[in-house]
């Protein structure tokens, strides 16, 4: 799930898998997922790799030589395909509906592989395997070329985050193992993907059915000079970057045993931190030490990125689940920054269309709030990749869209910092995740304090009651001007007019509480808002 | 600062997806199944809520047909941690006679693990269970979410499943409803065990290899833990070096021979092994795709 991985980079960089490439360190993990339309055989190309990589135990190989008889579409041969079909229902149909997640290892490199649906209804799906992948291969069909599906799903990956793509053009078989076809794909596909910002782009060409190019480079295609997919999968570095600079801990449990303990309970998402290093919760921008930080296993001395730790601070500061704590020191590191404006790239998961002024639950991070549709900026049509005008967004599109949020969360662009960047947008009535999106750009509106209030009344009240100082001085001035007029008496004047400079911005203090408690028990007051708070 | 090997990633990632489920349910609850990922789960919650006790009660679905090790094993672990441990037994499943013996390994599953399990979650009220299973233990499970959603009546829908994209887990859910949810869900067989070697974690003896008395019966070897296990014409008890790759109910779990008696010894053997982890399981070759059927119905 990309824990330590913010930033990932490849070794060997934009190579062609033909050039030399240094090996993986042993041991090491490869998160892939395979992505490709409706019969371009991704469940049979990862049942080969599995069984080639002599990860099919011999149980199930038995029963997979049963089930080939009865439901294979191989002729009785063995039909890989039925090995990652889970589900009955996918059996009967003979497609993928969900992510199936799969586990192997060679002895140069352990992998996890996602097999992720096909068809453009479960594209949502796709999008959920991709998100946790290093690597991506993309299904051409030989025979077929690039479908709209192909640069859907190249899009979908690079919008998750994806940075290693693998072009596998299958059925080479059918097509005679034809060169010129081949490069003919590979052509289309680079002119498609321009703009997608891979680090590595291969093309392979691949019989997934007949097993070539898939363990072994094939004699029947000898023009092909690079590696094997498996081999390349094996040797492909995707050394991970740990996010070093700063600190970022998103607050997802406070712990109180009792009273002498209050630890801050998550996952760090950056930097590294260790006691005594000043810190500052956000939004809130209180400020605090870090006292200790305290495991199962004993305190440390140091934690950095990916590990799941408990802070406790030596002052007595007021955070809850979804503040942020941050070194004070750089606390706008990796682009973490307050903001309740979001420019986010949005992939619509929810049956129904997403309209501007309708309101979700925005979870981001450990971080709930209410988000409002402003704008829909445009829609990415994927079979073309041009950006155009929307007045909706439906179910699998791609969009571009403004939100507006109920109150500032501390965030980051996706590209500097994956986990303070990526959001869902919740269904308020059904509780279905309608959109999954990643944040580019963030700022706090030009008028926060005018967000937070709500209604006519308040903007009435606030307008009445926020005087700028130089209107303040004048209105005292004209209540001094008035009560002489009145009175004829100096002094009561200017003591009328005093007042009025004094007691007005109080009266404006109070308001402020006021309004400030009033938008506390509305959000408090959310019936569906279920996430526990600070606990 | 090196990057996480890849036992620390699993186990950062478990401890986050604990908190995250503690973080917003109301009653939550850990499904204690006595077994090897039962203990690795109990110990990784330990890990996320430390210094506080366990921030929810333990549960097992007692079907009375348990290992007597396994049973001696959990109320050690329970009486040495200080557990808060409940035992639920589906009274009327064993009124009604239902035993693994006669009843079919099907049946007894259905009422006694099944229905029992719902029984316990509807009377505690527990709007969200965390339990051991790994993705790939069997082929419907490779398809779980991390967070999945039930039903009211605890019915999975795999159709209506919600994404998961990132670590971002949608947690809301109606009146009624409920999560499983699963922190071990991308950890292998092999991860678990070196797990265990490295942290040390106490596991039920009946997975290392002792002399047991077994009879071989339908191609497996099954061990009579007691007198109820009746013997068919011309089968005999005899003493063979043995251990268990899973544990479950006695009558419906192979034993394999093995003279693997150290977790060393048994990550050596795991990696030179061409069957897979279930293949001692009894319940799910009942017909194809059985699994996921169970699940459906609400079996974990």
């Amino acid at each position: 799930m990309g824990y330590a991985r913010a930033v990932e980079t490849v070794a060997a960089s934009g190579a062609h898998p033909g050039a030399d490439s240094p090996a993986a360190s042993p041991g090491s993990l490869l998160r892939f997922i395979t992505c490709g339309s409706v019969d371009d055989g991704k469940s049979t190309l990862i049942g080969r790799i599995l069984h080639e990589a002599g990860a099919i135990p011999s149980d199930t190989l038995a029963a997979l030589e049963r089930d080939s008889r009865r439901f294979g579409t191989n002729g009785g041969a063995l039909d890989f395909a039925l090995l990652v079909d889970g589900l009955a229902a996918e059996r009967e149909q003979g497609i993928t509906i969900d992510v199936a997640h799969r586990y192997f290892a060679t002895p140069r490199r352990a992998f996890i592989v996602a097999d992720t649906p096909g068809h453009e209804q479960y594209t949502r799906n796709m999008a959920t395997g991709a998100s946790g992948a290093d690597l991506a291969i993309i299904l051409v069909d030989a025979g077929k070329g690039l479908l709209d599906q192909t640069r859907r799903h190249s899009i979908i990956v690079a919008l998750a985050g994806v940075r290693h793509v693998v072009v596998a053009i299958n059925k080479m078989d059918l097509i005679g193992f034809d060169e010129a076809r081949f490069r003919a794909i590979e052509a289309d596909y680079r002119a498609a993907a321009r703009g997608l910002g891979f680090a590595s782009l291969v093309f392979i060409p691949v019989s997934a059915r007949e097993g070539d190019n898939v363990a072994a480079p094939s004699p029947r295609m000898p023009w092909y000079r690079g590696p094997a997919l498996l081999d390349w999968l094996e040797r492909i570095e995707i050394r991970p970057v740990t996010v070093e600079a700063g600190f970022a801990l998103p607050v997802q449990y406070v712990n109180r045993p009792d009273a002498g303990f209050r630890g801050f309970a998550g996952t760090i998402v950056a930097g590294r931190a260790r006691p005594g290093d000043p810190v500052l919760a956000l939004p809130s921008g209180r400020r605090g030490t870090i006292a200790r930080i305290v495991t199962f296993d004993g305190d440390r001395a140091e934690a950095g990125t990916g590990e799941a730790v408990t802070l406790t601070l030596a002052e007595e500061i007021d955070i809850a689940r979804g503040d942020v704590i941050v070194a004070a020191a750089a606390p706008e590191a990796n682009g973490i920054r307050v903001a309740d404006r979001l420019v986010v790239r949005l992939l619509v998961t929810a049956e129904r269309a997403i309209r501007p002024g309708e309101r979700f639950q925005l979870q981001l991070g450990t971080a709930m709030a209410h988000a409002t549709i402003v704008t829909i900026d445009q829609r990415t049509d994927v079979a073309t990749l041009v950006h155009g005008p929307a007045e909706a967004l439906a179910m699998n599109d791609l969009g571009t869209v403004t939100l507006r949020l109920d109150r500032p969360l501390a965030l980051a662009p996706f590209r500097t910092l994956r986990d303070l960047g990526s959001l869902i947008l919740i269904d308020r009535l059904t509780n279905a995740t309608a959109a999954m999106g990643t944040v580019t750009e963030a700022r706090m509106a030009e008028d926060a304090a005018g967000a937070q209030a709500t209604g006519r009344l308040a903007v009435l009240l606030r307008a009445a009651l926020s005087p700028a100082g130089t209107a303040r001085l004048a209105g005292a001035g004209l209540v001094a001007l008035l009560v002489l007029g009145l009175t004829g008496a100096p002094l009561a004047a200017g003591l009328a007019g005093l007042g009025d400079l004094v007691l007005r911005p109080l009266a404006e203090r109070v308001n402020r509480a006021l309004w400030a408690r009033h938008a506390a028990r509305r959000d408090a007051a959310v019936p569906e808002l279920s996430d526990g708070g600070g606990i | 600062m090196k990057p996480l090997d890849h036992l620390s990633l699993l186990e950062a990632e478990a401890i986050h997806i604990l908190r995250e489920a503690v973080a917003t349910s109301e009653r939550p609850v850990m499904l204690y199944s006595i077994g090897k990922d039962s203990s690795v789960l109990l110990h990784l919650a330990r890990k996320a809520f430390h210094p506080a006790r366990l921030p929810f009660p333990l549960l097992h679905v007692d079907t009375t047909w348990k290992f007597r090790e396994m049973i001696a094993f959990r109320d050690e672990t329970a009486r040495a941690l200080g557990l808060d441990l409940l035992i639920h037994v589906n009274e009327e499943g064993l009124r009604a006679g239902i035993n693994p013996i006669d009843s079919g390994s099907q049946r007894h599953t259905d009422v006694m693990k099944t229905a029992g399990l719902k029984q316990a979650l509807d009377k505690h009220g527990f709007d969200l269970a965390f339990g051991g299973a790994r993705r790939d233990e069997e082929k419907s499970r490779a398809k779980e979410r991390i967070f999945s959603h039930r039903t009211a009546d605890h019915r999975w829908d795999p159709r209506n499943q919600r994404p998961e994209p990132w670590r971002l887990f949608n947690t809301r859910k109606l009146k009624g409803e409920s999560f499983r949810v699963f922190p071990l869900s991308n950890w292998t067989e092999l991860d678990v065990w070196t797990y265990i070697q490295r942290e040390n974690i106490p596991v039920v003896p009946l997975y290392f290899a002792a002399p047991r008395p077994v009879v071989a019966r339908d191609g497996t070897l099954i061990m009579r833990d007691d007198e109820r296990l009746p013997l068919r014409p011309g089968e005999r008890v005899e003493t063979r070096l043995v251990r268990f790759r899973t544990l479950g109910c006695y009558p419906l779990t192979g034993a394999i021979e093995s003279g693997a008696r150290s977790i060393a010894e048994i990550i050596a053997e795991m990696r030179a092994s061409r069957t897979s982890e279930r293949q001692g399981r009894l319940i799910d070759h009942d017909g194809a795709a059985s699994m996921e059927q169970k699940k459906q119905e609400g079996y974990f």
